[in-house]
């Protein structure tokens, strides 16, 4: 994608300036109800038609799961499950896959390239791939494992949360197409009511565990989930239960920065301070005749030039 | 080698300056590299490499050129930098080194202890570097290693190449502050009056090689 003059910015990925940020906007998510869906595909099909890409025809791997797993091309995906939550009792979850647009996020925070992943006041992380450098650090900053880096062109894609329909008013293409509106669209806030009666009614059927998935260690998401075992959100093709910026990464690109660079300069200024306190460590001309008597030897008389 | 005619003590052959320069050249190009992928503050730097996905693509290929022309450094000179009991009593003294009190200080072989430190140092962190590097080296192995690992190796990378930068910073001072040293690596050799002041057990192995 690429910047949107409509879409205020919140974060730019390596600035530590402030972006343009005039607007007063409100934050959008994506609410995916797990217990309506019914695994067509039709967001996975939308996705390809909105942005124009098609991935390779694959082979059955023993599931609906087509492509198994999240591509260049792929940026959101079906993930396919058989599960007994309890003995005896089969459960089918399926749950859509793609960028969870992070409040907090970890390709951000990883990211060297200045521009190149942006967050949008409105929640949005966007990769805006003219920009990217293609080093992959948005793969290790990211807790949920969503980042893909193309063989092609050696840039990171995910899902742009359709930035550029919602730049317009639209709703993601994804959403759009479901037909049994297991996704919504809409401000955060409205998101999290919805969800709220959808686990009424969950909890009237027998799901007394129903949550909804906004996972505060990734400071809340732009897509969430409605889960019917929010205890164990592992069970859903292994969602993680308390995701966060891995600690490696925080120390990589949080602390480590400006120690290294204070150290660094702090050890060149030492050797600066040092030369002009204690000044230069010269040759004296005791040392030149103590020299010459070892490399002449005893027998200096014979050294006639 | 004693060049009696001048009073001067060869120290390092065409070969190895050659060597050294070369190792030196490709090193800065790496941490100026390097530094612009690590501090959003230079990345400026990555315009001297034509810009960030350049950088990105240079940066690997130059730590496997380091690896080539440290080697040779490692070959040349690892003998001479075995550590010796007097080392530990140099280092001992490291308070009379910095504040030029030399009369306290053991007689000092063809290199000193801190040159020593600065020789393993730089053979342990480059090896680590190397070895890192690999692992986050996405367009040529990332098939191979866990994101997981990425992260080890991205940490381990940032603090090995810092230490390296300091290491090197502590080089090039040492060269500048102790006249009449950056000669060795320039022409080649040093006058007899800093042999005898700084590496005195070396110029006496020296001169007993070449007996007049």
């Amino acid at each position: 994608m690429s910047t949107l003059q409509s879409l205020d910015i919140t974060r730019r990925s390596a600035t530590t300036s402030p972006s343009p940020s005039v607007r007063e906007t409100e934050e959008v998510a994506k609410l995916i109800d797990i217990s309506k869906c019914i695994g067509c595909k039709a967001c996975q099909a939308a996705c390809y038609e909105w942005n124009d890409l098609r991935d390779e025809i694959g082979v059955n791997v023993g599931s609906y799961q087509n492509p198994p797993d999240l591509t260049e091309n792929t940026w959101t995906l079906m993930r396919f499950s058989e599960v007994e939550p309890q003995d005896g009792k089969l459960e089918w979850l399926i749950r859509k896959d793609g960028c969870m647009h992070c409040a907090d996020p970890g390709c951000l925070k990883a990211c060297p390239a200045p521009g190149a992943i942006v967050q949008y006041a409105n929640g949005i992380v966007d990769f805006i791939s003219e920009n990217c450098i293609g080093c992959g650090y948005c793969v290790k900053g990211c807790p949920f494992n969503i980042p893909r880096i193309s063989q092609k062109d050696q840039k990171a894609y995910k899902c742009t949360l359709c930035s550029d329909r919602v730049s317009v008013g639209l709703e993601p293409a994804c959403a759009k197409a479901c037909p049994t509106q297991a996704i919504s669209f809409g401000t955060k806030a409205d998101m999290v009511d919805l969800a709220q009666t959808r686990l009424v009614d969950l909890n009237e059927r027998g799901y007394d565990k129903a949550g909804l998935y906004d996972p505060p260690g990734v400071g809340g998401t732009h897509v969430m989930y409605v889960l019917q075992h929010a205890d164990r959100p592992e069970l859903y093709s292994g969602l993680p239960k308390d995701p966060k910026i891995s600690p490696l990464v925080e120390a990589w690109k949080g602390a480590a920065k400006p120690i290294a660079l204070i150290g660094l300069g702090l050890t060149a200024l030492f050797g600066f301070f040092h030369y002009v306190t204690a000044g230069p460590n010269e040759v004296d001309e005791t040392d030149e005749e103590q020299a010459k008597k070892t490399i002449d030897g005893p027998d200096q008389k014979r050294d006639v030039r | 080698m004693i060049e009696r005619k001048h009073g001067t003590v060869g120290r390092y052959t065409p070969g190895a300056r050659v060597n050294h320069w070369l190792n030196a050249i490709i090193l800065i190009l790496l941490a100026l590299s390097g530094m612009s992928l690590f501090h959003p503050a230079l990345f400026f730097l990555s315009d001297l490499f034509g810009g960030g996905t350049w950088t990105r693509i240079l940066h690997p290929w130059l730590g496997l050129a380091l690896l080539v022309t440290f080697a040779g450094l490692f070959l040349r000179f690892w003998r001479y930098n075995l550590w010796e009991r007097g080392d530990s009593l140099w280092m001992q003294h490291i308070g009379d080194v910095v504040t030029q009190r030399e009369e306290n200080l053991p007689e000092v072989g063809r290199y000193n202890a801190g040159q020593k430190i600065l020789f393993w140092g730089m053979t342990i962190l480059i090896l680590v570097l190397a070895a890192s590097g690999i692992v986050m080296w996405d367009t040529r192995f990332g098939q191979y290693f866990t994101i997981e690992q990425k992260r080890v190796a991205a940490v381990v990378h940032a603090t090995a190449a810092v230490l390296t930068i300091g290491l090197w910073i502590i080089h090039v001072y040492a060269a500048i502050w102790v006249k009449g040293t950056v000669r060795a690596m320039t022409q080649g050799s040093v006058t007899g009056g800093w042999a005898w002041k700084h590496h005195r057990k070396w110029l006496r192995e020296e001169v007993a090689k070449e007996p007049r």
